[in-house]
């Protein structure tokens, strides 16, 4: 039984490696920019707009507004970074509902990939909002004592973001697998119910948390 | 009781275990994370989505104890490293 979608190599050379997790990746990227240059390619600000328009005025900005009440005040800063991490995500995890394909967060290399670019993220929106100082004297509040469970906490907290995707993710997909060996038809089908409701409820948590924790390093504390 | 018996055996236990206990201290925790919620809910309506969103990120962070566990779990049974060098050793013998 695969545990995730990295065993099914392609084409491997050294110590590069063409697996399917980076096939699936390239191949969701494509259909995404494709589709939503599509889309965009003539804007129109009538009252009679087309649906895709439409659908994609709703997704951005319902996140525009979620950003906002996260407490980041020009969420167009942040809505590059942050919506392409909710829309990369729920659209892996709800493409699963076609036949054969495993979706590429259910591979521990995906899910590090985001985690470590969210880790790289707040530091960089931290510094760019209050400068290389006031950023690295906000891990001396509330007291300089702190300042090594911060650092600790900036570690695990990533980690905990990577692991919760993948273990979320992970554990849908092989429960439905072994479901499927012992009770053929209802039982899976209702794991497999849960496991898109999993992955869109995944895909909101691992955004609004990258939202929560660049919030919190782009504050300006006064006092 | 050689040792591929032993690995299978202590293997198997602790999987179960594992996620037998370590799902306990999550579910009773979200239990009282969302009777908290509903009660400000029911005590400040407006508060909804506020409270809503709080709640969700709250219950994401404490599933994910619940997760490790779980990944340790099916890491022992489907993914043990100690099963497979022990295999490895007999098949290759």
């Amino acid at each position: 039984m695969r545990l995730t979608p990295d065993d099914l190599v392609f084409w491997q050379y050294g110590f590069l490696e063409l697996n399917l997790t980076i096939v699936t990746t390239w191949v969701l990227m494509l259909v995404m920019t494709v589709g939503a240059w599509l889309t965009t390619r003539k804007l129109v600000t009538e009252v009679h707009i087309s649906r895709w328009q439409g659908f994609l005025e709703i997704v951005v900005t319902t996140i525009q507004e979620q950003i906002k009440e996260v407490g980041l005040d020009h969420p167009a800063k942040y809505l590059g970074f942050l919506g392409t991490l909710f829309l990369f995500i729920a659209v892996s995890n709800l493409c699963s509902i076609i036949p054969g394909y495993e979706a590429p967060t259910g591979s521990l290399s995906t899910t590090s990939a985001l985690a470590i670019s969210v880790f790289v993220a707040v530091p960089f929106f931290g510094i760019e909002e209050q400068g290389l100082g006031g950023y690295l004297k906000s891990y001396l509040k509330p007291t300089w004592i702190m300042l090594p469970f911060n650092i600790i906490s900036e570690f695990s907290r990533t980690f905990a973001l990577a692991m919760r995707l993948f273990g979320n993710i992970m554990s849908g997909t092989m429960i439905v697998a072994i479901l499927l060996t012992i009770t053929p038809l209802f039982f899976p089908d209702f794991m497999y119910l849960l496991g898109l409701l999993t992955g869109m409820v995944q895909a909101y948590i691992f955004s609004i948390l990258a939202t929560v924790y660049i919030a919190a390093a782009t504050r300006t504390r006064d006092g | 009781m050689d040792s591929m018996t032993l690995i299978a055996i202590v293997s198997i236990i602790t999987a179960g275990v594992t996620i037998a206990v370590g799902s306990i201290a999550p579910a009773l925790g979200e239990g009282r994370a969302v009777s908290t919620a509903l009660s400000s809910l029911a005590q400040q309506p407006d508060a909804s989505s506020t409270i809503t969103r709080t709640l969700f990120v709250g219950l994401a962070m404490i599933e994910s104890i619940a997760i490790y566990c779980l990944v340790i779990s099916m890491i022992l049974i489907f993914a043990n490293p100690f099963w497979h060098h022990v295999i490895d050793k007999a098949t290759g013998k």
